[in-house]
Order: C-alpha cells, then structure tokens, then sequence
C-alpha cells in the first residue's frame, strides 16, 4: 500500500512538472471535436445526435497521446528499471501510472464537455452522471493503455503501435460509453442507462485486475 | 563469504552472444574491476547480476540468493550504477532520491538527503530539475541515488564516464568508503591504471569470454594499439 502511495505521488507529480503537456493534449481533443463538427455541416440536430460519439472518439484519439507521453520520463533514462531493481513492486508502479492516466484522461474529458456543449448544441443538466459516465469510461481506457503504452515503450514505432493495439480492445468501453453519454444527453425514457453503465464497470473491473498481473511480466526483461 | 558466484553465465542479444560461460567468484567485501574492450560484455554482466536482463544460460548466487530464483533479495542487495542514470529528468534531485527513500520503506528526510547530495558535490542544486544538469552532474546524481540504496554489492558501470578531475577524485573516495565498509563492488572501466591502483582483483572479458580473473597484479597488460588491447587510456 505504502509503495501504490509513493508511486501514485510520483506519477501525479510528473504530471504536473508536464502540465504544459496536457493543455496541449487537451487542445488536439477539442480540436477534433472542431473538425468532426466540420463534417457534419451546420445540422444542429444531427450534431446533437453525433455528440457523444465525437466526444469519445476525440477522447479516445487524445489518449493515446497521453498514454505513450506517460512512458516517456519512464524510459529515457530508464527510471522505470531503476525503481524495479530497487526492488519495487511491478504491480505498485502499474497501479500508480494507471491512476494518474485515469485521472488525467477523467480531467480532459470533463475540460471537453463544454467545448462539446458549444459546438454541438448538446447540454445535459445530469452533469454528475455524465461526470461518472467519464470516469468509468477512462478507467476503462487507462488501464489497457498504461499496459500497452509500457508495452509499445519500449519499440521504435511506439506511435503506431499503441493505437493498434488499444483500439480493438477498447471498442466495448467507447461502445457502452457513447450509448451511457447519449442516453444523458438525449434523454433516458427507456431507463437503458444502468446495462451501459454495468458494462463500463466490469470492462474496468476485468482490465485492472489483468493489467496488475501482467504488467511485471511487460516491464521486465 | 563468496559475494558473486557466477556459473556459466550466457546471454545472447538476437544470434550474438554478448556473454559466453562466464564463471567467476568474487569474495564478500573484494574491489574488482572489469575490464575488456568495447562490447566484450562487461556491461552486460554487470546488468545480468543486476538482474536487469536474465541471463539465457547459466546463473550466479549474489551473497547465496540465486539470480532466477531470488530474484528479489538479489534486487535488496545489489545496486547497479549503469549507463542510464535510472533518474527522472522532470523531477529535482532531492525529488529523485526522495523517491527512492520512499520506495525502500525509509522516512527520506530533506536533511539526510541534503548530506547525501553534499557528498557527490550536488547539494547547491539539491531543488534543481535534472533535466537542467550537465553529464557529469548528472552521473554524480546517479552515484548519490545507488548510494542511498545501501546495498551490500555495487555494481558500478563505468563510474567515472562524463566527469571531471575532482569528480574522478570523488569516485576513487567513494570506492574506498565503500570497500571500507564492507560492500563488495565491481566496477567496469577502461580506466587500468585507476584500476589498478584501487582493485585488488580483476575479470577481463574479450568477446563475452571471461579471459582472466584473479588479483590485479597477475593481471596481463593489454595488447596496445593494434586494436587487441582493451584500455582506451589511463
């Protein structure tokens, strides 16, 4: 517990010494968000439809970003080895860099709601669920892309490979989070919220308990 | 007490062996240097002892823990000094030893951290990012950090690269603390003559082959300028 704590206050802490990083990470999602309203034209109704799918996909785009700039500081000078040869706990470094991708990826999500309210007309007064909505949906991004991104790390195409890798998995997260997102959005009159958001759940719940196992065996030689 | 036992030791990088049945045994509180030329697997060693990378064949004992079976008490007491400093560029060097305090269960005072920093000359840059430190400041740092570890076998590579002539001087008093207080080291270098005057054993490597180990003085001198010698100066 005590080492989850001390790698949880390193990765927070590297965050913030690159916050510059994230605003910019932050400004590609809202960017994306600009050009998918582009393609959809000045449609109001069919921009309010395609909302939440263009906020996930902006989100989902944006992580990648994230995820493979968080192994960064890890490998170039191998800090990430240095902690294991300490020894410190595989699993306690996983933990510590997924939560900080979490909570990273939670916060330019929530920052892109509003930019998502103005370009697309899309509002919804249940702004706390829509908050959740978000936080199980990047549990759910962050803790195959942490492992991933420590798996890519460490190869030269990095970039292309991350993308490759976590899309196919994630697809379920990104479908159960833009039906949960529309459904609050557009409204709920068939009470079909609590399956998406279920879904959202047991994603997150199965990929931290993998990414725990296998991370020490992705990290280490 | 054997500290570094070594049994065949192999390990292979694609179809190239960096390392080859290497077998040696290094006594608890010995001063050795490995030496060889560039890429005959000194490096590599070092790191497979480290248990940085497994070896492919073969295994060692560090102070009785095997290498593939203990792999974490070989971790508690062993330290490896290697050629990437291990250190968070973003982060300032009281943050980076403070890290590792806390990942080894200890209280990481500014105070103590502050001596650490003075003895490798850092402790007027203690709140400055790495990323702001020259090479050599840099290598200090990493020297601080293996330090704060304690551990009873140091595995230092090349420990002098990137510093300047008091930096050499501070290196050759760190070795000497080290060796009195009882921690076994093996340090790879170029450096022979440094070596010589501070090692009291010696492994030379030639093409991932252990080609001798034992006291320094036994040593062979190096073949010279025709490319077979493995010192590039003293």
């Amino acid at each position: 517990m005590t080492a989850l704590l001390v790698a949880v206050r390193k990765d927070f802490l590297l965050q913030w010494r690159g916050r510059a990083q994230i605003i910019a990470i932050f400004a590609f999602g809202a960017a994306t968000l600009l050009l998918f309203s582009f393609a959809i034209g000045p449609d109001s109704v069919a921009l309010r439809q395609h909302a939440a799918g263009f906020l996930w996909l902006g989100l989902l785009l944006a992580s990648t970003l994230s995820l493979a700039e968080s192994f960064e500081r890890e490998m170039e000078e191998q800090a990430l080895e240095g902690l294991l040869l300490l020894p410190a706990s595989a699993r306690a470094l996983y933990y510590g860099k997924a939560i900080a991708n979490c909570a990273q990826l939670a916060a330019i999500g929530a920052a892109l709601v509003p930019v998502m309210v103005v370009l697309y007309d899309a509002g919804t007064i249940r702004l706390l669920s829509l908050l959740g909505v978000i936080v199980l949906g990047t549990a759910g991004l962050s803790a195959p892309g942490t492992l991933y991104a420590a798996m890519t790390a460490q190869t030269r195409a990095r970039q292309t490979l991350l993308p490759l890798l976590l899309f196919p998995l994630v697809v379920p997260v990104l479908l159960a989070a833009v039906k949960a997102t529309s459904l609050l959005i557009l409204g709920d009159p068939m009470g079909q919220l609590r399956p998406w958001v279920s879904l959202l759940v047991a994603f997150a719940v199965v990929q931290w308990a993998l990414g725990g196992l296998l991370f020490g065996r992705v990290v280490e030689d | 007490m054997i500290a570094v036992a070594a049994e065949g030791l192999c390990r292979r990088y694609g179809r190239r062996w960096a390392l080859t049945d290497v077998s040696f045994e290094v006594p608890e509180g010995a001063l050795v240097m490995v030496t060889g030329r560039n890429g005959s697997g000194k490096s590599t060693l070092l790191r497979v002892l480290a248990t940085a990378i497994r070896a492919d064949l073969g295994t060692a004992r560090i102070l009785g823990h095997d290498l593939r079976a203990d792999r974490d008490e070989v971790r508690e007491k062993t330290a490896l000094l290697g050629h990437r400093t291990h250190l968070y560029e973003p982060l300032t060097a009281l943050e980076n030893l403070a890290l590792v305090a806390r990942f080894l269960g200890r209280e990481g005072r500014r105070s103590a951290l502050l001596e650490r920093l003075a003895e490798v000359g850092l402790s007027d840059r203690a709140d400055d990012p790495v990323q702001t430190f020259s090479a050599g400041m840099r290598q200090r740092l990493a020297l601080a950090r293996v330090l704060q570890q304690e551990a009873r076998v140091m595995l230092l590579d090349e420990p002098y690269g990137h510093l300047d002539a008091p930096g050499f001087l501070l290196v050759d008093e760190v070795l000497r603390r080290l060796r009195a207080g009882g921690a076994t080291v093996l340090m790879a270098t170029h450096l022979l003559q440094r070596g010589r005057a501070l090692c009291d054993r010696s492994l030379v490597l030639d093409g991932g082959r252990l080609v001798f180990a034992g006291a320094t003085a036994e040593m062979p001198a190096p073949a010279g300028a025709d490319g077979a010698g493995f010192a590039e100066g003293a």
